[in-house]
């Protein structure tokens, strides 16, 4: 069982920062395990200036304060460290090596800006994108250029006032899609929506479009893994910057 | 050894104290080690869990409760029936002077109390992750000796 054979059970869960992504899942696992095991890789971003990292998903987990349910869960965070290559394949890797652990769902969380985030999403086969209120209107998230990942759309903290407003808006814009992704209004908080998200987890279909976009990004992190990994790429660049080796030529070499 | 470091912190026991804890996960952050949170009010099983699942090789205890005497120690012997001997374990919060020895001899390499500049623990960390002092080695090294 690898991530290439493991249809409908790799799930991305993505969305910017505070809209309650680690919450939701803490309220998926309370509700999938025992009866599934569920992996949990949590992916968040290195600074920039230390290259150090602070993660904190662990905390919003009250579901590992469970005995009986957390003996089913595994819960690893991962820093994007510096290349945006070597990252998504590490999380490649574990989430196969979790497959062969006999764990019967692997979630990837991210949040969905940046290129290596968007490649971590991007191994899953489900990608769920998480909005919330008070966010701006919906067109951020089209920005983002995210939306067409999408096989689901979760709008978070229905009980908070102008929730309804974005999931009416998302899907206005998504109108004009072939075949839009789902909409679902969910309260980590209170609990509402929750069993419905679950629901449609389980039974959540890959949109056409948004295999596509995923098998895009799976390309470019396989193209530039084989360049970072060709054991002349140290070499090539003390060339370019040392002898003038052209960009153009290098790569050609890199790739031969 | 040196360099990037995955380092668990946490707050055992009934104690909501968790200031400090932030202060000392933020500046291992910005010394470029990998820190991850445990949140407040875990039990030692949790906290050994954590190591292992993060795949961590420092945990860093905070106690400003007064029960540091059980659960430091109680944590460390934790971590070596799981196997994790070369893991590091260091403490801070209000520990008296009087409760130290004790600590240590139960496996905790270093404590830091109020006040402790913040290059010190970074530097603690990098001299011990270049040692054989982890909660299950017989090395008798502690920090600031």
């Amino acid at each position: 069982m690898t991530v290439d054979d493991a249809d409908g059970r790799i799930f991305a869960i993505t969305g910017p920062p505070g809209v309650g992504k680690s919450c939701l899942i803490d309220a998926i696992l309370h509700k999938l395990t025992p009866e599934f095991s569920v992996a949990v890789i949590a992916v968040d971003p290195t600074s920039p200036l230390s290259g150090g990292a602070l993660l904190g998903d662990r905390i919003r987990l009250t579901v590992l304060d469970d005995k009986e349910k957390s003996d089913s869960i595994y819960f690893r965070s991962v820093a994007t460290r510096s290349s945006s290559g070597s990252v998504p394949s590490v999380v490649k890797s574990l989430t196969n090596y979790l497959l062969l652990q006999s764990f019967d769902i692997v979630i990837i969380e991210t949040v969905g800006a940046g290129q290596s985030e968007m490649r971590c999403a991007a191994i899953a086969n489900r990608f769920v994108i998480v909005e919330g209120p008070a966010r701006g209107d919906g067109i951020q998230a089209e920005k983002a250029g995210l939306l067409e990942l999408a096989d689901l759309i979760v709008v978070n903290k229905s009980d908070i006032e102008g929730s309804q407003k974005v999931v009416n808006d998302l899907k206005v814009s998504l109108s004009i899609n072939q075949d839009p992704p789902q909409i679902i209004s969910t309260s980590a908080t209170t609990g509402e929506g929750i069993d419905n998200l679950v629901e449609s987890l389980l039974n959540l279909e890959e949109r056409e479009s948004s295999k596509r976009a995923r098998y895009r990004q799976q390309l470019m992190m396989a193209h530039e893994s084989v360049l970072v990994n060709n054991p002349n790429f140290e070499t090539i660049i003390d060339r370019i910057s040392q002898e003038g080796l052209g960009i153009e030529e290098a790569l050609r070499e890199l790739i031969e | 050894m040196g360099g990037r470091q995955r380092i668990v912190i946490a707050k055992p026991g009934l104690d909501g104290h968790d200031r400090g804890a932030k202060v000392v996960a933020r500046a291992l952050r910005d010394g470029g080690h990998e820190v991850i949170y445990t949140g407040l009010r875990r039990t030692p099983d949790q906290i050994v869990r954590t190591v292992i699942d993060e795949d961590a090789r420092f945990v860093g205890l905070s106690s400003l409760s007064g029960a540091h005497n059980h659960l430091f120690p109680r944590i460390c012997q934790l971590l070596r029936d799981s196997g994790l001997n070369d893991v590091v374990v260091f403490g801070g919060g209000i520990i008296p002077e009087v409760d130290r020895s004790k600590l240590f001899d139960s496996g905790v390499k270093a404590i830091f109390g109020p006040g402790t500049p913040s290059a010190e623990i970074l530097d603690f960390i990098e001299v011990a992750s270049s040692k054989d002092c982890g909660v299950g080695s017989t090395s008798d090294w502690r920090w600031g000796e």
